[in-house]
């Protein structure tokens, strides 16, 4: 999914590109009904773009809406391109690149955060290690026994990528990930 | 609620809805996923139904019915099998932005999932080639639905809707509700008025260019009757100099003064050269297609560009625009004429050196050809076909390759929804069911398919369903042997080894128009051309016409791949050597 990262293959696109590719994360606010996650995911895999991650739950139940948060990496003219095609499709409400607004809001970046359940076995020093670590990084422990620990860890991407490649030698063996939930700082909505 | 609301079958819904919205006509074939559909079809009176041959003829039929009269097309296809034939048309007129409504049968929903007879995933299938579509699941959602995919469809950036009936919700009885003024929907909000503060800016720079040109589309001809009769005025007052893509030919007159002939791969020489060196490009209605820029890095270099559409996302998609003007075509030129009726008067004297200069390209005659006494040329065919039925009402579609181009070239349109051609996707197969569908619209005008040998026989089933409903549709094929096309890039490109694209056997068109009960006619010499027309423009029912053309002729000028509009390659200059050499090695991964 890094076609535009290649010339296109199609007809005439010799231009050279010069701009560099951003990483931009995008809200997306869709009615909440059958085949619109397929919609959002069937524009990205058709037209080449490419899904970092990607999270879609229903926010608003009353008015069935659904917030989904797609983190993607383009050049500024496609991720134009990205936005404007999303706002194409017909139960799309309204498509935020938090990246852009969290700029013009003064901000660095937008806050993003992961949530992320780690399995990991093991006995003796592996064991201790894992948990003294697990404490160091304010991860939870939500089920063990005397062979395993699941943690739930909640952060930034960095932080649980840092904490996963931690628990890699001390016995890691299931992972899962609910990719990025994101929102701006300060008192205005999306 | 805006009217009563009724108890009916999901099938009389289905009805009820097409005649609240307006159709007349509609194509379409049975099967066992529709039945109860086709039941109510046979019970009522309001709307025609057309049989066609193969549901991919439905499509075009649709597609030329709504290019020709600005109105929807409707389709009716069953499930499996009837939706999968009619995804190419779909995919063609999302790509032409054409209106279809197509409803398609649906296995019952207790059977959805269960790989039942006739069964596929017709929602996940159109899914890409749709502007929208719809699985339907309750019945009381029918009615509301099927108004809402008629809105989607005609407003906006028009294109085609799929709603899928299970046979189960077609049986069941529920609450009709009828067409609402008030839109519920809040998410798709298209913009119809641009921004004026844009539109002043465009003005502004149109006002001072020294080498204007306008760039026209389709966008144009979808907008409406109105705004091709605004852009008329817009060239009018501003004395700019006019050339149009595929789609947009017969907005602005091919005989008025300030025609250029249409641009791109195959376009005139003098369009092609202005749209190079212009300082000021105003696009209306068009989206940069790579059959229109050739080079993207040698496009149009040093000019501004005024971009007018109505899709947001085709604005700044493949070329950078100085103004981008969000909005119905239409609309945006009422703006425009007013504001330059009240400020501007156009000192004709700022383009006398432009339109010097344009004379000049002119004079080089671009779309020339050698004729030849013995041989029918396919430029002289399609000129005298031109000639003979200029004068009348008449519509032309056409099918896909190097006739297309030739009709494109030679054949002038003066007003708009006379030309109806796959533009985007370039679907071979199109012309025929097409021609069939605006007859279908206009049964007293002449209508013509100007059509290749090969192109032709893909939909050629459908001359059953002109000669059942006596639509005296004339199919004119320029008939070379080869697929034109298709040669012609082999020449170009693989060191002319024709690989597959000469046909060994060819139907005798004139015995095969005879098997459907049409009327067959052949003609090899220019001298019988003539006549030969004149005879199938008086035959009453369809004719199938068998021109026999000169077979190795090439389509000129042209774009070569990877090459920018400054770079053509004309016909006087079309050797074989320069065919064969006219691509480098880079544009040769070029479609």
């Amino acid at each position: 999914m890094n076609a535009q990262h290649q010339p296109t293959g199609s007809a005439y696109f010799m231009t050279a590109e010069t701009a560099r590719p951003e990483t931009h994360t995008l809200s997306v606010l869709v009615d909440n009904e059958p085949g619109v996650l397929a919609r959002v995911i069937g524009l990205f895999s058709g037209r080449g773009y490419n899904i970092e991650s990607l999270t879609v739950s229903e926010t608003e139940h009353e008015a069935h809406l659904s917030r989904i948060t797609i983190v993607t990496t383009a050049r500024p003219n496609v991720l134009e391109q990205i936005k404007s095609q999303l706002e194409r499709i017909v139960p799309v409400h309204r498509v935020v690149d938090l990246t852009v607004r969290s700029a013009e809001l003064g901000h660095d970046k937008p806050l993003e955060r992961e949530l992320a359940l780690v399995k990991v076995t093991g006995t003796g020093d592996n064991r201790v290690e894992a948990l003294r670590l697990a404490d160091a990084f304010r991860a939870q422990v939500i089920d063990a026994n005397t062979e395993h620990f699941i943690f739930e860890i909640t952060g930034r991407v960095s932080k649980i990528e840092q904490f996963i490649s931690i628990m890699r030698p001390l016995g890691l063996v299931e992972i899962c990930r609910t990719g990025i939930a994101a929102m701006n700082r300060g008192p205005q909505g999306m | 609620m805006a009217g009563k609301q009724m108890e009916m079958t999901g099938a009389e819904m289905v009805l009820q809805a097409l005649k609240d919205n307006g159709v007349e006509h509609i194509f379409g074939y049975p099967g066992g996923a529709v039945l109860p559909i086709y039941d109510e079809l046979h019970q009522q009176e309001d709307v025609e139904h057309i049989l066609v041959r193969h549901e991919q003829g439905a499509g075009h039929m649709a597609e030329g019915y709504a290019r020709s009269t600005g109105k929807p097309g409707v389709v009716l296809v069953t499930s499996g099998p009837g939706a999968t034939n009619v995804v190419t048309a779909l995919q063609d007129a999302l790509m032409d932005s054409i209106p279809i409504v197509c409803l398609s049968g649906q296995v019952p929903t207790s059977l959805i999932g269960s790989d039942a007879f006739q069964e596929c995933d017709t929602v996940g299938i159109t899914r890409p080639c749709t502007k929208h579509n719809w699985l339907v699941k309750d019945v009381n959602q029918l009615s509301r639905i099927i108004h809402e995919a008629f809105r989607i469809a005609t407003t906006g950036r028009p294109g085609p809707v799929v709603v899928d009936i299970p046979k189960d919700v077609q049986f069941a009885t529920g609450i009709y509700t009828p067409p609402s003024p008030v839109i519920e929907q809040k998410s798709y909000q298209p913009k119809v008025s641009g921004d004026l503060d844009k539109i002043r800016a465009a003005i502004e720079l149109m006002a001072t260019a020294k080498r204007p040109i306008i760039y026209s589309g389709g966008g144009v001809i979808n907008s409406g009757r109105e705004a091709s009769q605004l852009l008329r005025e817009l060239v009018e007052l501003t004395g700019f100099p006019i050339t149009s893509t595929l789609m947009g030919l017969g907005a602005y007159p091919a005989s008025g003064k300030n025609w250029m002939g249409m641009l791109g791969m195959h376009g005139t020489y003098e369009a092609n050269m202005a749209m190079h060196d212009c300082d000021v490009m105003v696009c209306i209605g068009a989206r940069f297609d790579d059959r229109i820029t050739g080079r993207l890095d040698a496009f149009s270099p040093n000019s501004k560009k005024i971009h007018i559409d109505i899709d947001p996302s085709s604005i700044n998609k493949i070329v950078r625009t100085d103004i981008g003007i969000l909005g119905d075509v239409g609309h945006v030129l009422e703006d425009m004429v007013r504001l330059w009726r009240a400020s501007k008067k156009t000192d004709r004297s700022q383009l006398a050196d432009w339109w010097t200069r344009i004379a000049n390209w002119k004079t080089r005659n671009s779309l020339a050809y050698s004729s030849n006494p013995d041989v029918i040329m396919p430029q002289y065919a399609i000129q005298r076909l031109y000639e003979l039925t200029k004068d009348r009402d008449t519509f032309i579609t056409t099918e896909v390759g190097q006739h297309q181009m030739w009709a494109a070239q030679f054949y002038g349109f003066e007003e708009p929804n006379r030309w109806m051609t796959s533009g985007g996707l370039g679907t071979m197969g199109y012309g025929f069911p097409a021609a069939i569908g605006v007859q279908v619209a206009h049964r007293d005008s002449l209508v013509i398919d100007i059509a290749g040998d090969a192109s032709i026989q893909m939909c050629i089933q459908e001359m059953s369903c002109a000669v059942q409903y006596e639509l005296p549709v004339k199919i004119f094929i320029l008939n070379n042997q080869y697929m034109g096309m298709v040669r012609q890039w082999q020449q170009l490109l693989h060191g002319n080894r024709l690989s597959h694209s000469y046909t060994e056997s060819m139907p005798d068109f004139v015995k095969l128009a005879e098997a459907y009960g049409a009327t067959g006619i052949r003609c090899d010499k220019p001298a019988d051309l003539d006549d030969a027309i004149m005879k199938m423009i008086d035959t009453k029912g369809p004719v199938i016409f068998d021109c026999r053309v000169a077979a190795l002729a090439n389509c000129f000028p042209m774009i070569p791949s990877g090459k920018a509009h400054n770079d053509m390659l004309l016909p006087d200059e079309a050797s074989d050597e320069a065919v064969a050499n006219a691509i480098d090695a880079k544009g040769r991964a070029l479609v």
